[in-house]
């Protein structure tokens, strides 16, 4: 169905191809995953299906691109549109209309199909990806995961043999996702639709997968197997891979069940071990005082000054008992090619500001925007060190309550409080030594050409020393060129920048929105380290994120919002092993025992 | 929404004739009592009638325009005083002294009621004119409108409508990104603030255009149909003749010189040229989705909006006082009974638009 011959994509003023010696096929009616490290061209080839590359963006294709026979080099976008169907990353971006109904029906009007056609067609994919209540809203006023089944059913309306997606489920919290992949499923089952998608949460999606193609690095060529094989040899991989790869199951096992199945004798092995020597993983589940315990790395955090300042916190000491098993260095690896710089970092411990209260504190705090009931009497505390998980569905409020503790929004009930002071009353040069917010779109926090000038522009905005921003920048990101435009890095660097001018005004609480967002397994790898890091030295970190997977890796605490509402709150173990939407997946396969990464587990056994 | 999902909605046209028609009424009176009795139909109409869209929440901003033109009219005459003689001095502010070349302005000096009351009733027409447009806007959003355009014109039409979109977006990034600055330890207020975001917010605007573009052309936007060369020739040949002759015909029409061969030249020009633009529509293949069509109601609403004007504009011809009440000597406006009834059947949308429970 789609062909690719000897494909090699050069873009415009860059000397090395994206993508080189692509060779493969796609028969009909399978859906394959496209899975890789960031930055290798998965977009790329998604968009040389539809013609879009590179008749949109430019550049030059060799070798030759044919879907459903038809050849791109001679058949632009718009005379493939009633084969292919795209949905690009970000939905919004992809409607043209402006009701469920009428983008629907778009696509088809563009074909020119008879009007009878259309009105079956539009109510037959109302219901096929359930959107029938929703056939009069704005899109706008959508949510996530709605936006993307719309976005997908846009396409699917013209009857498309091929349907291509770039990372449809990144955005969405996880039960949105299995809501989009069980559509997909449905279209492959029933309609006999070729699907090729490309996903970086592997976890979402690989037990759909009929096969995988792996782009292994950057212009290397693709390998295309069944996605057990191609798994075994995958430089990115889920957690249930790892594990599998860990307890030396052959062959892998790609789903949850299919581990579980096998995982018998890993859980006697665990229990037994657990009965030696109890404390180890149970009561410290994300262990992060053990980061900073390894040799060359001594503990910091009991000289930070802020613990002892907060006496109210509420398990500030917890994680001071020093980890019985010296913590290997996979704790900060837990996947694949193991980050650039292993050595968690801890910058900002030797100067985080002596403030007069915990870092983040809210009570009954109450936010209305738009006539809409944003929070409502949401409680919350987060002492020095301590790293806090907000989940819950999109538009629950995770964005509105970090924006509260930044004064991006004032309270309309409750007090909110950030080291002592009111946000929203707090100027914005002081506040910044208080509170740092990387957004969801790291981009909006960099204005300057290069990242030198973004460097000085932090150090000038934070008053700290010159060259404080750059050694940030250099110590998280080592090999990043002066002179580069702050555009031209790839998801997980900008990431990481922001997070640099961010903390180049030491604040002692952090917070993130959505920081996995497109970040391939490596990068997110680094970001734990980095983050558990800073939870060491002192900050406070709260993360507002649909990533399970990090949250277990990471956080102290999960607060569960929805509605609003704080449903649950308490250490991550017991929030998210209750839980089956936000349970990870080792938690899963090796219910009932409390594990959560691979990592632990990897360290229990030693 | 339970209304609109048991009926389509009406035509837009038939919305934007019946609001143009009311704002064509309120220029031809300043009796306040007339334009109140409009403003009222009209916003009546439009809370019935409204569909629960984005679009439709732009009413209040429309109001709010209005307001500000009414205020702004009367703070001139306050400041730079009313050529409308006046007895009645409410208030005498300090009159600033101006050289000799600036005879005619004046600064400060005496406030009348009179000039108060005149600037008051011209104002109201202006406000009246801006809410009917704010009506149409309300209940069938410009880029319904533009949908209904002939296939020839169709991707002109989205051109439009992705443009309209443009600013609200713009305005959202501009929002953000100051936003963004507070969290970097900058002002977020402040003109300067505004101008940093700037750059960053054209760059995003791009990005979000040239992505829409990529999908629309991914979806078959652009996609045309074989015609023969002959039909294309003949096309151009049409399209470029009209709108010649529309030209030529206007210019005729204007000149004392051309009075004989004015009309018909207009006349053949726009034929030629509707004419092209039918031909034209065969190179698009596209066909609508539940084309909005004119139904009784539809006819209806816009006869009714059109009814309220041509009532007006004889209103106004036949007894002119009644609609443009004087302000010297100061009398207290009459309702004149038939113009009223006449702005009475504005209503009438709001009735055969109502569901029967």
């Amino acid at each position: 169905m789609i062909r690719f011959e000897n494909v090699s994509v050069t873009y415009d003023g860059v000397a090395e191809p994206t993508v080189r010696d692509v060779d493969f096929m796609v028969p009909e009616g399978e859906l394959v995953l496209l899975a890789g490290p960031s930055g290798v061209g998965k977009s790329t080839l998604l968009g040389a299906v539809s013609g879009l590359v590179p008749h949109f963006t430019g550049g030059v294709l060799r070798g030759r691109v044919t879907v459903a026979g038809r050849d791109t080099r001679t058949h632009k976008p718009r005379e493939l549109a009633d084969v292919v169907g795209t949905v690009g990353q970000d939905p919004l971006s992809h409607f043209v209309t402006d009701t469920v109904e009428d983008e629907l029906a778009y696509g088809m009007e563009s074909l020119g199909l008879p009007s009878a056609v259309m009105r079956r067609r539009v109510e037959e994919t109302l219901d096929l990806l359930g959107l029938a209540g929703l056939r009069d809203r704005p899109l706008a006023t959508l949510s996530g995961g709605q936006q993307q089944r719309v976005a997908i059913g846009s396409v699917l309306t013209p009857h498309p043999r091929v349907l291509v997606l770039d990372e449809p489920t990144s955005a969405l919290d996880p039960a949105a996702a299995e809501e989009v992949l069980a559509v997909l499923l449905r279209l492959v089952h029933d309609l006999g639709t070729t699907v090729l998608l490309a996903e970086h949460r592997l976890e979402r999606v690989l037990q759909y997968a009929d096969q995988v193609a792996l782009l292994p690095a950057a212009g290397a060529a693709p390998l295309l197997g069944a996605p057990a094989d191609v798994m075994a040899v995958s430089p990115v991989f889920p957690p249930v891979v790892d594990l599998g790869r860990l307890a030396g199951w052959s062959p892998l096992p790609l789903t949850v069940r299919d581990a579980r199945r096998r995982a018998a004798d890993l859980r006697e092995r665990l229990a037994a071990l657990e009965t030696r020597d109890v404390p180890a993983a149970r009561e410290t589940p994300v262990p992060v005082a053990e980061s900073p315990a390894t040799p060359e790395t001594p503990v910091p955090v009991a000289e930070s000054p802020a613990p002892a300042a907060v006496p109210r916190a509420r398990r500030p000491f917890r994680r001071l008992r020093p980890a019985p098993a010296p913590a290997p260095a996979a704790l900060s690896a837990p996947a694949g090619p193991s980050p650039a710089s292993p050595s968690p970092i801890r910058p900002a411990s030797p100067s985080i500001p002596f403030l007069s209260g915990p870092p983040a504190e809210a009570r009954s705090l109450g936010v209305r925007r738009g006539g809409v009931q944003a929070l409502r009497d949401v409680d919350l505390t987060v002492g020095p060190g301590e790293t806090v998980a907000l989940m819950g569905r999109n538009g629950a409020g995770k964005s509105t309550l970090l924006n509260a503790f930044v004064g991006l929004v004032a309270p309309s009930a409750g007090t909110v409080r950030v080291g002592g002071s009111v946000p929203h009353r707090t100027s914005p040069r002081d506040l910044v030594r208080r509170v740092g917010l990387v957004p969801q779109e790291p981009r909006d926090l960099l204005y300057a050409d290069t990242v030198a000038a973004e460097c000085a522009a932090a150090d000038r905005d934070a008053r700290a020393a010159p060259g404080a921003c750059r050694a940030l920048v250099s110590e998280l990101l080592p090999g990043i060129a002066d002179d580069i435009h702050p555009r031209d890095l790839s998801e997980g660097q900008r990431l990481t920048l922001a997070l640099a001018v961010v903390l180049a005004a030491r604040p002692p609480l952090l917070l993130l929105d959505e920081p996995t967002r497109g970040l391939d397994y490596a990068a997110k790898a680094r970001l734990v380290a980095v983050l558990r890091g800073l939870a060491a030295a002192g900050h406070a970190i709260v993360l507002a994120t649909h990533d399970v997977e990090l949250a277990a890796e990471l956080a102290h605490r999960v607060v569960l919002l929805a509605e609003g509402e704080v449903i649950a709150d308490g250490p991550t173990a017991e929030v998210v092993v209750s839980s089956p939407s936000f349970a990870p997946q080792v938690t899963k396969i090796l219910a009932p025992q409390e594990w959560l990464t691979v990592a632990q587990v990897r360290r229990a056994l030693g | 929404m339970a209304d609109r999902r048991s009926r389509p909605p009406l035509h837009p046209g038939a919305w934007w004739l019946w609001a143009l028609g009311l704002g064509s009424a309120a220029t031809r009176t300043t009796n306040p009592l007339l334009l109140g009795l409009l403003l009222t139909a009209s916003a009546y109409v439009v809370t019935v009638c409204r569909p629960d869209t984005p679009w439709s929440r732009s009413y209040s901003a429309f109001l709010k325009l209005a307001l500000a033109v009414l205020v702004v009219r009367l703070v001139f005459v306050v400041v730079l005083g009313s050529p409308i003689p006046g007895t009645h001095v409410l208030l005498t502010l300090p009159e600033v002294p101006l050289p000799h070349w600036a005879q005619g302005i004046r600064l400060g000096g005496a406030v009348t009621a009179e000039g108060l009351l005149f600037a008051w009733y011209d104002g109201l027409r202006l406000a009246t004119l801006l809410v009917c447009v704010g009506a149409a806007n309300a209940l069938a959003s410009p880029s319904r409108l533009l949908k209904t355009l002939p296939g020839a014109l169709y991707e002109t039409g989205v051109a439009v409508v992705v443009a309209l979109t443009f600013a609200p977006n713009l305005i959202a990034d501009v929002h953000r990104l100051r936003a963004a600055r507070r969290l970097r330890g900058r002002p977020d207020r402040g003109l300067r603030g505004l101008l940093q975001v700037g750059l960053p917010v054209l760059e995003g605007a791009l990005e979000r255009s040239v992505a829409l573009a990529a999908a629309m052309d991914a979806r078959g936007y652009g996609r045309t149909a074989d015609v023969p060369a002959p039909v294309r020739r003949t096309t151009a040949a049409l399209t470029l003749g009209g709108l010649l002759g529309v030209c030529a015909g206007t210019y005729g029409l204007l000149t004392a010189a051309g009075g004989t061969y004015g009309v018909p030249v207009l006349l053949a020009g726009v034929v030629a040229a509707v004419a092209g633009l039918r031909l034209g529509g065969r190179r698009s293949a596209r066909t609508r989705y539940r084309p909005d069509r004119w139904t009784p109601r539809a006819c209806l609403t816009a006869a009714s909006g059109v009814a309220v004007a041509a009532l007006l504009v004889l209103a106004a011809s036949a007894d002119p006082a009644d609609l443009n009440p004087g302000v010297v000597p100061l009398t207290a406006p009459a309702l004149p009974l038939w113009p009223a009834a006449a702005v009475l059947l504005a209503l009438l949308p709001a009735f055969v638009h109502k569901e029967p429970s």
